[in-house]
């Protein structure tokens, strides 16, 4: 049957985390804004707490996320997808950027979990896990990458250049991607598991931002980089039939995530500019026609519509993912509606607010430019509409660029 | 209480005709005859005034409680779900292989208003009306269930939005009946609907003003003797010049909106065919009333049921939305085949990015609006308070309908323009989206 709340338990999760995220995270948000290297020790109680529940078997780490299976029970299960978009999408409506740095949820996490052995997630558990892939001259086309990495005896050597990682500096671990073969494209490209400290790999730069700034985001070299050669991911050999399904499928999963994170910024926004709007005498009661009701609480109606859409469609692709259903199409359009409306509603709700939302004595002014972040990484608007463009056209890559 | 406006013209008469036959100045001067005859005149003059309002529908008994429809039903666990019930699946490959087949290759010609009465009787195979009218008077219905008429408009909407809304009306005249009617109102109008003839019925509420205000209307009814009196006018109702019964929202003095039960036969009523930017299908009228007099028994409800306007004016906006999701559907698939196979350039279009995204952003919004439209139903199904949600399901659609109607036409540049494509037809269609109030009760 269409029903279109979130259950109770769900609900709870949900409360809990907006009880961090209002108590824990709000108040050093702007601390961490103005302070951008600054780490933000007061985050790692928060890893103990998270690490307890996750060894409990919450699975409610970025660890979590995966594509169910198609059980024998035709049950419609909420289950770990949709209580990790849930909890971000609260997390993030207290600080987005330290929603990236809590210490053990990683992007590198979830590749982690996602393609290694039983054996390399002994050997990686509760590490913080950082992913590295873009590079200077490959961005949206990951496939373009130019790090190298050969086997020399038993090790793997990398070499290349890597930027824009986030918790690169932070993080215990970074997974890097490399390629074994530029000749062969995007099935030579594999990940390989670096520990933070190993000779050869190098932090050399972290970037000053628009927004996000809590979370640090490090360019990193490597330069004969000499690991364990059995920290690859995944299979060695070179399988040219095989598109790069296996870590892509991680992004399924995780886009969902990213569109949770757009639409936790943009509700904290649309939360503020009400109560702010309230205090000088405007209240939102749905009432009048759209067109004789004042533009200021019309372009409030239009900004919640949208934000109420981007949000189930978030829930509906995590809904999927939960039950089993494929939802690459829908993940994407999760992300590319979530993505644009997040940052359309910062930006306006500065613009309604006046001074007001463009001091500094508001966070405002500042998830206006946190939001930016979550149309550009993890697959741009312009990615995401060719995703859902060529599902919907039933179009193949070399077909639709 | 049926009876109440001819007793008193009646009883005024044989009071008349006791005091003329008792008098001795018509016996002594032989008028006894011309004043029985004079007499008789009158009481069948009024008896006659009297029959003209009286009603046609007859019901044998009314509806017990446990007859009625069902309400606020809850989903068996509570999980964010979007599976159909077997049912609504069910009526889904029914009503849209009906759309495909008999509704699509008909919509063109059906533009110039003309509808065929064979095309009614294969609606009334399907029992759309008979869906939403309880069991206990021979109807299919056991629950109130706003997702299921939500999908019944997407559905029928695939084939022609025109027509979905005269397939359609009826089953509008029903819900507002099983939600606001008096027991005895259904027991009594709901019968024609499970009749082996289609039996057209619409709601009446739009007036036809640029300030139109669903909660401010400027048809009044006044309470009379007998009833009711209303004047005003009421426009774009769909199957106007045909429908036997309607529903005319009023403004009733000193208590605001009501419905009232119109029969086609009250005099005073005056039906004019419209003519607008589309929709022609769907036999949208005007109906002015002049001193029309309603009985009692016609107010929406009477003393039994608590009317919310506000609930009506919802119910029905999460309708026209269904309406929009079908229609939009029929755009975005249609412009899919035909960028797919149109040639530019050296390829199809739809390789090109600017094409391209341009039906991602279609399908993106359609999902919006489906969400939205099908958060509100549910909602609504259930017993939970919906206007919120209603009220931003109608501002997503009034505003993204149109756009994927108007992108619809640009996919297709030229040919987009032309009547040889139906993309110009939905255009026209997908601007009522945002305008039509009170068409189809879900």
């Amino acid at each position: 049957m269409i029903h279109l709340e979130i259950p109770k338990k769900l609900r709870q999760v949900g409360d809990m985390a907006h009880a961090v995220a209002e108590g824990m995270f709000r108040p050093i948000s702007r601390k961490y804004d103005r302070f951008e290297h600054a780490y933000p020790e007061e985050l790692d109680m928060l890893r103990s707490i998270l690490q307890g529940m996750a060894d409990g078997g919450s699975g409610m780490g970025a660890d979590g996320l995966s594509q169910k299976k198609k059980g024998k029970t035709k049950e419609i299960k909420n289950g770990n997808n949709m209580a990790v978009v849930l909890n971000m999408m609260e997390i993030c409506w207290g600080d987005s950027g330290l929603a990236l740095t809590i210490p053990g949820q990683g992007l590198g996490n979830a590749a982690i979990a996602a393609v290694a052995t039983s054996e390399q997630k002994k050997r990686f558990d509760g590490k913080w896990a950082a992913m590295a892939i873009t590079e200077p001259d490959a961005g949206s086309d990951s496939a373009a990458i130019k790090t190298t990495a050969f086997l020399d005896g038993d090790k793997w050597v990398l070499n290349g250049e890597k930027i824009f990682v986030t918790c690169g500096e932070r993080a215990d671990l970074v997974v890097i991607w490399a390629t074994l073969d530029e000749s062969l494209g995007r099935a030579a490209i594999k990940s390989f598991v670096v520990e933070k400290g190993t000779p050869g790999m190098k932090v050399t730069h972290l970037e000053k931002k628009l927004g996000i700034r809590a979370s640090d985001t490090a360019t990193i070299i490597l330069d004969n980089c000499r690991i364990p050669r059995d920290n690859i991911l995944g299979s060695e050999s070179i399988d040219t039939k095989k598109s790069f399904a296996g870590v892509m499928q991680t992004f399924d999963n995780t886009r969902p995530v990213v569109a949770a994170m757009s639409v936790g910024v943009a509700k904290a926004a649309l939360d503020l500019t009400c109560e702010l709007l309230n205090r000088e005498g405007l209240s939102f009661k749905y009432e009048g026609h759209r067109f004789e009701i004042p533009a200021i609480e019309a372009e409030i109606y239009k900004m919640e519509a949208d934000l109420e859409a981007a949000r189930l469609l978030m829930f509906k692709a995590a809904w999927m993912a939960d039950n089993g259903k494929p939802n690459s199409k829908e993940a994407s359009m999760a992300k590319a509606k979530a993505g644009r409306v997040g940052n359309e509603i910062t930006l306006r709700c500065v613009e309604l607010c006046n001074s007001l939302g463009y001091s500094e004595n508001h966070l405002l002014e500042k998830w206006a430019r946190d939001s930016k972040i979550f149309d550009i990484f993890e697959g741009t608007q312009q990615i995401q509409q060719l995703v859902v463009a060529r599902r919907v056209l039933k179009k193949r890559s070399k077909d639709l660029k | 209480m049926s009876n109440n406006y001819f007793i008193k013209p009646m009883s005024m008469a044989l009071e008349m005709l006791g005091r003329i036959s008792s008098s001795e100045h018509v016996n002594r001067w032989k008028l006894r005859e011309p004043a029985l005859k004079l007499v008789y005149q009158g009481m069948r003059q009024s008896v006659r005034v009297g029959k003209f309002v009286q009603s046609r529908y007859v019901a044998p008994k009314s509806l017990k409680h446990d007859e009625t429809l069902k309400k606020n039903i809850l989903p068996k666990k509570d999980r964010f779900d979007l599976t159909l019930t077997r049912e609504q699946q069910m009526v889904r490959d029914e009503l849209l292989k009906f759309s495909k087949q008999v509704i699509r290759p008909i919509s063109r010609d059906v533009d110039s208003g003309e509808v065929s009465s064979d095309f009614f009787s294969q609606v009334n195979e399907l029992g759309l009306a008979l869906s939403g009218v309880p069991e206990a008077i021979k109807g299919a219905g056991t629950i109130r269930s706003p997702i299921s008429n939500v999908l019944m408009a997407e559905d029928l909407s695939y084939g022609d939005m025109s027509l979905a809304i005269a397939a359609l009306a009826p089953l509008a005249f029903v819900n507002t009946m099983t939600e606001f009617g008096s027991r005895d109102q259904q027991a009594r109008y709901l019968p024609p609907f499970t009749d082996e003839n289609f039996f057209p019925a619409s709601i009446a509420l739009m007036e036809p003003e640029a300030r139109f205000n669903a909660n401010k209307l400027k048809t009044v009814a006044v309470p009379t003797n007998a009833g009711f009196r209303l004047n005003g006018i009421k426009c774009m109702v769909p199957l106007g010049m045909q429908s036997e019964l309607m529903i005319v929202f009023a403004d009733l003095l000193d208590h605001g909106p009501r419905g009232f039960i119109l029969e086609k036969h009250y005099p005073g009523i005056h039906i004019e065919k419209e003519k607008n930017m589309g929709l022609s299908a769907s036999g949208m009228s005007r109906i002015v009333l002049t001193d029309v007099e309603f009985p009692v028994a016609a107010l929406l409800g009477e003393q039994e049921v608590h009317y919310s306007h506000q609930r009506m004016i919802d119910l029905a906006r999460i309708g026209i939305c269904g309406c929009a999701l079908g229609t939009c559907q029929a755009v975005l698939d249609f412009v899919i085949k035909y960028a797919n196979e149109r040639i530019a350039f050296g390829e199809p279009i739809s390789n090109r990015q600017a094409i391209a995204f341009m039906i991602a952003d279609m399908a993106i919004e359609l999902e919006s609006m489906r969400m939205l439209t099908y958060r509100a139903a549910s909602r609504a199904e259930q017993g939970l308070p919906f206007h919120r949600e209603t009220y931003l399901a109608q501002l997503m659609c009034a505003q993204r309908a149109m756009q994927i109607g108007t992108d619809g036409v640009q996919i297709l540049g030229g040919h987009g323009f032309v009547c040889e494509y139906p993309v110009e037809l939905w255009y026209r269609q997908l601007r009522a989206v945002g305008i039509l109030e009170g068409t189809f009760v879900v």
